[in-house]
């Protein structure tokens, strides 16, 4: 059961990254450039995609999940270092190429020798992304 | 251009739909980074199978509408190598170290209003913002 909800919730974000046009770097880059001609697709991404979740969320607040288990602990409230360093990466990422690890994945069979070698260059970040986790925790924080 | 903002409205609500039904039905969030780096480094355990499901959905299902349609898409993705693998290991990495990418921090945090949501969302819309800036000054764009 937990897989075949996971199957169709992933083929149904597929579509939503589709349909959208989010899988167009182009749309992307066009939204990230606020001083030139700004896109404001992603935008409606977002809100629309915000809405079906915040519905959820409070449906989760009064009960458990349907194949059994528990809903996730209430957010943490620390804004740490890893947070705002990761943050600043990723968005550098994104804005250089217009690709974030959903349309990365939801474009793959028509994205190309390009798309695939962006895959694989962030495959292997997320890879060494603890060994450099436990280097930044091994220094102290200034911030 | 008005169907663009439609379209982008119409498949926000289908992300958030998928998102819901991951939250409901499985108890978890749908963050990719999350789920994919969780394979990739090995501490998904017991969830090795239900993540792999969710992936092959998220690349299967736009590779069969392309098939059974007349649609035709492109990605644009630019052809720089150096560029594309820069940019990759930056997007690895940060959503690993950062906690989240735009499907988690983005659409699963502001949704439930989570203050680290809201700050890593804005701060990589910040930062994304800045580097188009700068490409568009050096002329990479």
């Amino acid at each position: 059961m937990r897989g075949l909800i996971a199957l169709l919730s992933g083929a149904l974000f597929g579509t939503g990254l589709f349909l959208s046009g989010m899988t167009d770097t182009t749309k992307v880059q066009g939204f990230l450039d606020f001083f030139g001609n700004w896109d404001a697709t992603l935008a409606f991404v977002m809100g629309g995609a915000i809405l079906p979740m915040a519905v959820a969320w409070r449906v989760a607040a009064t009960g458990s999940p349907f194949s059994g288990g528990s809903f996730p602990k209430p957010p943490s409230r620390v804004i740490d270092r890893n947070l705002i360093l990761g943050a600043v990466m990723f968005g550098t990422g994104w804005g250089l190429v217009g690709l974030c690890p959903g349309p990365a994945l939801a474009s793959l069979s028509f994205g190309g020798l390009e798309g695939m070698i962006f895959l694989c260059a962030m495959g292997v970040g997320m890879w060494i992304a603890p060994a450099a986790k436990r280097y930044l925790d091994s220094r102290p924080s200034t911030a | 251009m008005e169907a663009d903002w439609i379209w982008g409205f119409v498949g926000g609500l289908a992300i958030g739909s998928a998102a819901a039904l991951y939250l409901l039905g499985n108890g978890r969030i749908m963050g990719v980074s999350g789920i994919l780096g969780g394979l990739i480094d090995r501490t998904a355990q017991s969830q090795m199978r239900e993540r792999l499901l969710f992936v092959a959905g998220l690349v299967g299902m736009p590779a069969l509408i392309l098939v059974f349609s007349d649609t035709v898409a492109d990605t644009n993705v630019s052809p720089n190598t150096l560029l594309l693998l820069g940019a990759g290991l930056l997007v690895g990495l940060g959503t690993r170290i950062g906690n989240g990418c735009t499907s988690g921090h983005g659409v699963c945090g502001i949704s439930r209003l989570s203050l680290r949501g809201i700050v890593a969302t804005c701060t990589f819309i910040a930062a994304g913002a800045l580097t188009v800036l700068v490409l568009r000054i050096v002329g990479g764009l």
